[in-house]
């Protein structure tokens, strides 16, 4: 399996990524921008995102809204931010690739002359009912919160969410945005890829003419930070909801390192799937849950593993915490079997064939080059990172599991519903999200 | 010092040239004796098959009092067949790698896997497996019914999924529409394997049903296979398609109270039109402009311009009988009636007022065809747009007719179509929200006192 590729560094520091795809006649234009939430301090959380909403306001040469010129030209287009990078796409008929790349280098070199106060005010409150939409008026929505403000301390910045407080937000200024865009909006802090229907000499050539002449940035530091649990915390929020949840989060892994590949196999085997040991436990045999999942989320600087659970009514948090600890103490003893080891190998090159089916938007091929590129300054690191999965052993991910599912060294939050405390795992303080 | 082959303009965007005609890759079909229909479609870039198998018989064959049936029926397709345990069946087709996606909707039930094309064959073997003889034991049964019962149970506090059935139950009562595939927890509590049995001997037959494969694969050689798997299954469905009984004449504005909620989330809308209208093309074009994309009107207003939501959309939704016409937002609290207003204010503007202009027209016609290459690029996505020639009886001509449809559209056109299909007088609106908070501004809105729908009900 391949993602075959060029790279080219342009004089100002933009890294261009080309991948030639000629099966459908589209080009993805995908752009990373090396800054999520791990880059705000406390206090001014949940900018980062902020600003990815006013990269759709406009720019210097073209103050009319981002959407409205892609989509009529049959372009579909998104953006994200999550803690560690923003990224931005456009997936464009092949005709369209010089529109698109007008419109990218545009807002990269010129977008603050078109912000004004009336643009950020109007951002602002999109992205408070954003909030309220995804996270407050959503059941469980307020659990990444509480988990990643127990997991890391205050002043870590994985210590918040992406989409931030509301103080914060209420607060933030429109010089702040000056200021961001300065530090982290350059050249030398992007990575372009364009992948799909081009002919990669014209394709850099017409990069080179719309980006070449953006000024470079200074370089952005690494951020550091460190976490560590000496406790199990134990935490409760009471939520609208019907039945309670319990997730339980480890620090773990960052992405890309020892361990990261295992946990990620683990989380499979573990809790997702009508095949894995606590579905099988916990709402195939005892029928004491309604749901079990499991995710090791890997970042730049750190990871955590998690595992929720819901109860089936009539069942306290406690019993499905005793039957967790029970089965991961039970991989960590005996180990997985043979069948799990290869049953996950063949997911993970499913999951990465599947990938290469299309060019652009969330998890396309020129997002992972993206992803590559940024986080290892490698784009050629596809075929190592299935490599990765398919190296796990038994072994490995035993010893992997010992490491990091440690019992005393934890987050475990109960979520019940309003006024019954008691279905709380035991010894659950209330936590504080704002 | 760059040799610049391109010299670029900032003072005006580049104008794309026109993009090629969109082909849709041929469809080789067959059939089994038994009326199985063989869908499949080369192609081969990446060493992928996407197989499934379309029933055409959905929620909306769901018998009264029993809704949630076919869903129910669905999902006992896995756990286990013949002699092989549900435990079982799961491990064989985690061992593919991949797992049982299914589907139900008003009008069909897909079932299928997308799998490495190596697999092709187990797969299709597991497929015919739980399609055709899935063991349906008391025991699993019991089980899987108490999920879902859970399921609806957690359904309670998820405001969208509270506004999608109370908006369902109001435009169409006691139709077979009116209902949400998963049912309803009386229903359901009733349910027995035997129904399930029942349902799955009237409706999960080959006689409605296509099997699709699109990806690395050959049609002898799927053909082959699907008998081999599919040969030993009979029987005919028995008629799922009732003529279309009255529609009810619900209230105008309802409330499902939800104390304290940040949002009201809003449907409004009402029954409208089906796939095989000739407008088709008209009202997907017209609703690009209403608010079927972020440039549209009504998410311009609501989020760009007021700031009021984060985001806002309205669609058709084209089933083998008139679905609904609906528009989906959820909205801040202290601006839910404005943005009630200011919607229902767009939707008759549409056929009023403000008739799409010769430039919304083109951008809308543009995005729609321009892109529409993309939305063939895998093989989920060619299976499912192959699904839907089968689901709605469509001619195989449909994705190559779509481009030059939309574009030789005029603004009349577009326009007559809106007023023929969209009636401001009949939008029907839901609000799941802080009744407490926008109780005194829905009462100024002209549309009646709203009706208080029990939370409870849905």
């Amino acid at each position: 399996m391949n993602l075959s590729f060029t790279k080219q560094t342009l004089a100002n520091g933009l890294d261009v990524l080309l991948h030639e795809d000629h099966d459908c006649p589209i080009v993805a234009i995908n752009v990373w921008y090396h800054v999520g939430s791990k880059n705000e301090r406390p206090g001014h959380t949940g900018f980062a995102h902020l600003f990815e909403h006013l990269m759709f306001e406009g720019s210097a040469h073209h103050d009319h809204g981002y959407f409205q010129p892609l989509q009529g030209a049959g372009a579909s287009l998104n953006g994200s931010t999550n803690s560690d990078r923003t990224n931005y796409w456009e997936v464009v008929p092949t005709a369209a690739l010089e529109l698109g790349l007008w419109m990218e280098s545009d807002r990269m070199g010129y977008l603050l002359p078109a912000l004004t106060e009336a643009k950020f005010s109007n951002q602002r409150a999109v992205v408070l009912n954003e909030r309220r939409q995804n996270y407050e008026n959503r059941p469980y929505g307020l659990s990444a919160m509480a988990i990643l403000a127990a997991l890391f301390p205050p002043d870590h910045p994985y210590h918040w969410t992406t989409i931030g407080e509301v103080a914060d937000l209420n607060a933030v200024r429109l010089d702040e945005v000056h200021a961001f865009f300065a530090r982290y909006y350059h050249p030398a802090n992007a990575s372009l890829t364009l992948a799909g229907d081009i002919d990669p000499d014209q394709a850099l050539a017409l990069v080179r003419a719309y980006f070449e002449d953006i000024p470079a940035g200074e370089n952005v530091e690494p951020v550091r930070a460190a976490a560590s649990l000496d406790r199990d915390v134990r935490i409760l929020l009471e939520d609208r909801v019907e039945l309670p949840r319990l997730c339980m989060a480890w620090l773990s892994a960052a992405m890309f390192t020892e361990g990261d590949a295992d946990l990620d196999l683990a989380a499979d085997l573990l809790a997702n799937g009508k095949t894995s040991r606590l579905y099988r436990r916990l709402v195939f045999e005892e029928r004491i849950a309604t749901d079990v999942s499991a995710s090791q989320n890997s970042r730049e600087i750190g990871g955590y593993v998690q595992l929720a659970a819901t109860s089936a009514p009539g069942h306290a948090l406690g019993e499905l915490e005793r039957v967790i600890l029970e089965e991961i103490g039970r991989l960590g003893a005996d180990g997985p079997t043979d069948d799990e080891i290869e049953r996950g190998r063949v997911q993970a090159e499913a999951q990465f064939v599947f990938r290469l089916q299309t060019v652009g938007g969330f998890g396309g091929k020129s997002d992972q080059l993206n992803a590559y590129n940024v986080f290892l300054g490698d784009p050629a690191y596809f075929d190592r990172d299935l490599q990765r999965y398919c190296s796990v052993t038994n072994r490995s991910l035993q010893q992997t599991v010992r490491r990091y599912f440690d019992p005393a060294r934890r987050v475990t939050l109960s979520i019940v519903p309003r006024g019954r405390i008691e279905l709380a795992a035991p010894d659950s303080v209330p936590a504080v999200v704002s | 010092m760059t040799d610049r082959l391109v010299t670029i303009d900032r003072s005006r965007l580049p104008e794309p040239g026109p993009s090629g005609p969109v082909r849709f890759p041929a469809i080789e079909r067959s059939a089994l004796p038994n009326g199985l229909n063989v869908w499949t479609v080369r192609h081969a870039q990446v060493p992928v098959v996407a197989c499934s198998l379309l029933i055409r018989r959905g929620a909306s064959s769901d018998p009264a009092g029993k809704h949630g049936l076919a869903a129910m029926t669905a999902d006992m397709l896995d756990e286990g067949s013949g002699d092989r345990s549900a435990i079982e069946i799961h491990e064989a087709i985690a061992r593919l790698g991949t797992q049982l996606e299914t589907d139900i909707g008003s009008d069909g039930i897909v079932a299928g896997f997308t799998v490495l094309a190596r697999f092709v064959d187990r797969a299709l073997a597991l497929l015919a497996d739980v399609v055709v003889r899935p063991a349906m034991r008391d025991g699993d049964m019991a089980r899987v019914r108490q999920l879902r019962l859970h399921r609806l149970t957690q359904l309670r506090d998820v405001p969208s999924a509270i506004a999608d059935r109370a908006f369902l139950g109001l435009i169409y009562g006691e139709h077979p529409y009116g209902h949400a595939p998963i049912g309803t927890e009386l229903a359901l509590a009733s349910m027995t394997v035997d129904d399930v049995r029942a349902f799955h001997e009237r409706a999960i037959r080959p006689s409605v049903a296509t099997l699709i494969a699109v990806g690395d694969c050959d049609h002898a050689a799927i053909h082959q296979m699907a008998l081999d798997v599919f040969g030993g299954w009979h029987g005919a469905a028995a008629d799922g398609e009732p003529g279309d009984p009255a529609l009810p004449q619900p209230p105008r504005l309802s409330i499902v109270p939800r104390a304290r909620a940040p949002q009201s989330e809003l449907r409004i809308g009402h029954v409208a039109v089906a796939r095989d209208t000739p407008d088709y093309h008209a009202l997907v074009t017209a609703n690009m402009v209403l608010g079927g994309q972020f440039s549209s009107r009504i998410n311009l207003n609501l989020r760009e311009d007021k700031g009021v939501t984060y985001g806002a959309r309205t669609a058709f939704d084209f089933r083998r009988r008139p679905g609904p016409f609906v528009l989906q937002v959820g909205v801040q609290t202290s601006a839910t009636a404005q943005s009630i207003a200011e919607s229902i204010g767009e939707i008759s503007a549409m056929v009023s007022t403000r008739p799409i202009t010769v430039e919304e027209l083109r951008l809308a016609a543009a995005s729609l065809t321009r892109g529409y290459a993309r939305n063939f690029e895998t093989a989920d996505q060619i299976a499912r747009a192959a699904a839907q020639l089968a689901l709605y009886d469509l001619p195989d001509t449909s994705f190559a007719e779509f481009v030059p449809r939309i574009e030789r559209l005029t603004t009349e056109e577009v326009t007559a179509a809106m007023a023929r299909h969209l009636h401001a007088s009949r939008l029907v609106t839901v609000v799941v929200g802080d009744y407490d908070a926008v109780g005194a501004d829905l009462d100024r809105l002209g549309l009646g006192d709203p009706v208080i729908l029990s939370p409870e009900t849905f």
